[in-house]
């Protein structure tokens, strides 16, 4: 078992608006990845500043190493943070910025210095160090406040939102220098952002936040493959959900029905007796058509639109009980169903989730 | 037709800046020019001379007003940028419920008339028995500066990232650290340009100053004003000038610290 190194205990907070966090505990070992993932004002800031200790729980306890924090004012955490807007300190040099925390520490000169250069070398911006932060650009900012920030060598990097200014191209770049510099420092990060694909891209673990509670916490490819709430599975990727109530189960596979036809439901990943309802979540890229009808299944639609995407075809449909479907199809365009024409979902049972069901070999 | 309706528009906008900068400032204008003339009556050019300029400065209860009015226009604006800063600092810092409130009535002194303000010092000045004369002009002047410094401070405090100080608590440093290393330094050209502006009015009151000041007290303005009602001499015009010239200054770097510490500031973010 790895060790724990943060530890949130039952943390609520409340600005006189409705509860921010309502009871949410959080284990992070030493030296992992944790994305903080959900959409604005679902409390994955206030969670980070809670642990920075720029605000305080109104009850639970911060533990670090397993030292309770939760009284200790930021200045006294060996916690650091990448902030949103950057914060560098407008009328410092790039090397004053860095070398702030080190200064506050009161370590000699020299060795600011060195440690100053190592990580201006670090984040590939040495050549810049006497430059004033109105100089730079969105990009270099974003280096030197990871640089100032993991100048202290802190056990936890708190980030938040840290690449939420770039532009598109500049943003996966980060992503991948970002998730080397932890690797090689072997720092713990809790990384906040509201892109999933960033999360799934970047995470060891991803704790998905909705309205001050974690929904799912749990590694990018259980989060993917085995949501735990429908909210999971519409939030990260992009999936049909069907819901319908457990016919008849029949060794390894049960069959589902609901106004818009049966499907098989892959029987081992959870517990399904007849007449109990059952939620599938099906990803858009693993959802097919076919113009036959394929054994097992019996989801007869009507095409609405065909879209290309990029490689692939997006085929919107309607299925019979009235509900949307969106699939994926490898054909060209002009091979693709056109609107109007009746199509028949279908889809590998292995790979389509029951919400809420057990993930895989659990 | 439209072209030539498009040329009278062209035409009104320069005419009507023209006229109003001319109604603002050709009172001023002459007082300038006239200081400079060798006749004691405005509107009588009788040539060029400096001599009310060396009178004035020849002149020992001129000096004396004039040393006046610098220590006070110095040690009021020193204390109004200390308190009006302080102020400001705490008020968009802490969210206190009546912070609104406490704003309204720090500011309000700018709206009251001078007349009030002045005879409200007196008549608390002389019930808790405080000295009328350079003690109570700094009191007084300090008051009424506070907002100049408090107001243009505030606005800084505002437009300042609130990250920029948690992140410099993120470092390690404490609160008093904090305010010495990271908002102390950039709200310094507010405070600075507050203080600029709070001298240029200290410069020029007389209405309060009138009411608070002893016999032995005196300030350039108050000269000017018994100065003119005993007939005005070619001395005020020179005093007059040279007053606007200062106070001219004192207004112009205050705007200037703003511009440039704005576009700093703005850049970075």
């Amino acid at each position: 078992m790895q060790e724990v190194l943060l530890s949130l205990q039952h943390i609520k907070k409340d600005f006189g608006e409705g509860e921010v966090l309502s009871d949410i505990s959080l284990d992070v070992h030493r030296g992992e990845f944790v994305t903080l993932l959900g959409a604005s004002g679902c409390g994955k800031t206030t969670t980070l500043r809670i642990i920075s200790g720029l605000e305080t729980a109104d009850e639970g306890r911060v533990l670090l190493g397993g030292r309770d924090m939760t009284d200790l004012p930021p200045e006294k955490r060996p916690v650091n943070t990448v902030f949103q807007s950057y914060a560098l300190f407008p009328h410092m040099n790039v090397e004053k910025n860095v070398a702030y925390g080190l200064r506050l520490r009161g370590m000699d000169k020299r060795a600011i210095d060195k440690r100053v250069r190592e990580m201006l070398e670090l984040v590939q911006m040495s050549e810049h160090a006497g430059r004033m932060p109105s100089q730079l650009s969105g990009g270099q900012r974003q280096r030197i406040a990871i640089a100032r920030a993991l100048a202290l060598e802190p056990e936890l990097l708190l980030l938040d939102e840290p690449l939420g200014a770039l532009d598109l191209q500049l943003r996966r770049q980060m992503q991948v220098e970002l998730k080397r510099l932890q690797k090689q420092l072997g720092i713990t990060f809790i990384y906040i952002t509201h892109d999933q694909e960033e999360a799934v891209n970047m995470s060891d673990r991803i704790a998905v936040m909705r309205s001050g509670r974690f929904e799912q916490i749990g590694t990018p490819e259980e989060i993917y493959d085995a949501p735990m709430t429908r909210y999971v599975a519409q939030f990260i990727g992009r999936s049909t959900i069907l819901t319908g109530t457990v016919k008849s189960v029949s060794g390894d596979t049960a069959v589902i029905m609901d106004e818009n036809g049966s499907y098989p439901v892959d029987a081992t990943r959870a517990r399904l007796v007849p007449g109990k309802v059952c939620e599938l979540c099906v990803r858009t890229e693993r959802m097919r058509v076919s113009r036959e009808p394929v054994p097992g299944f019996s989801l007869p639609c009507t095409v609405k639109e065909a879209r290309y995407a990029g490689g692939s075809v997006l085929t919107y449909v309607t299925m019979a009980g009235g509900a949307e479907a969106v699939a994926t199809g490898e054909e060209r365009m002009a091979d693709a169903a056109q609107p109007g024409d009746t199509v028949y979902l279908c889809w590998n049972p292995a790979q389509a989730a029951v919400i809420g069901g057990a993930s895989h070999g659990a | 037709m439209t072209a030539k309706r498009r040329r009278k528009r062209k035409l009104f906008s320069p005419i009507y800046l023209t006229l109003v900068l001319i109604i603002l400032y050709l009172p001023i204008l002459m007082v300038i020019i006239y200081s400079f003339n060798s006749g004691r009556t405005i509107g009588a050019w009788q040539g060029f001379t400096t001599s009310w300029y060396t009178r004035l400065f020849g002149n020992a209860l001129m000096a004396d007003a004039l040393k006046n009015s610098l220590i006070l226009a110095v040690l009021s604006s020193a204390l109004a940028g200390i308190i009006g800063t302080l102020g400001a600092i705490g008020l968009t810092r802490s969210h206190f419920r009546s912070a609104g409130l406490v704003e309204t009535v720090a500011t309000l002194p700018m709206m009251i008339p001078e007349l009030v303000l002045g005879m409200a010092y007196l008549a608390l000045f002389t019930a808790i028995g405080v000295k009328l004369g350079m003690g109570a002009l700094i009191l007084t002047h300090t008051t009424f500066c506070i907002p100049y410094v408090f107001i243009n401070v505030k606005s800084r405090l505002i437009g300042m990232d609130p990250a920029l100080e948690e992140a410099a608590r993120d470092l390690g440093a404490s609160p008093m650290r904090v305010l010495r290393d990271i908002t102390l330094p950039l709200i310094m050209p507010s405070v600075v340009s507050g203080m600029m502006l709070s001298a240029a009015m200290s410069l020029d009151d007389v209405v309060i100053s009138f009411f608070v000041t002893s016999a032995e007290t005196t300030t350039l303005p108050l000269k000017v004003y018994t100065g003119l009602r005993s007939g005005g001499t070619p001395e005020i015009n020179a005093l007059s000038t040279l007053m606007l010239g200062a106070i001219f200054l004192a207004v112009a770097l205050s705007q200037l610290l703003r511009a440039r510490s704005d576009k700093k500031l703005n850049s970075a973010q």
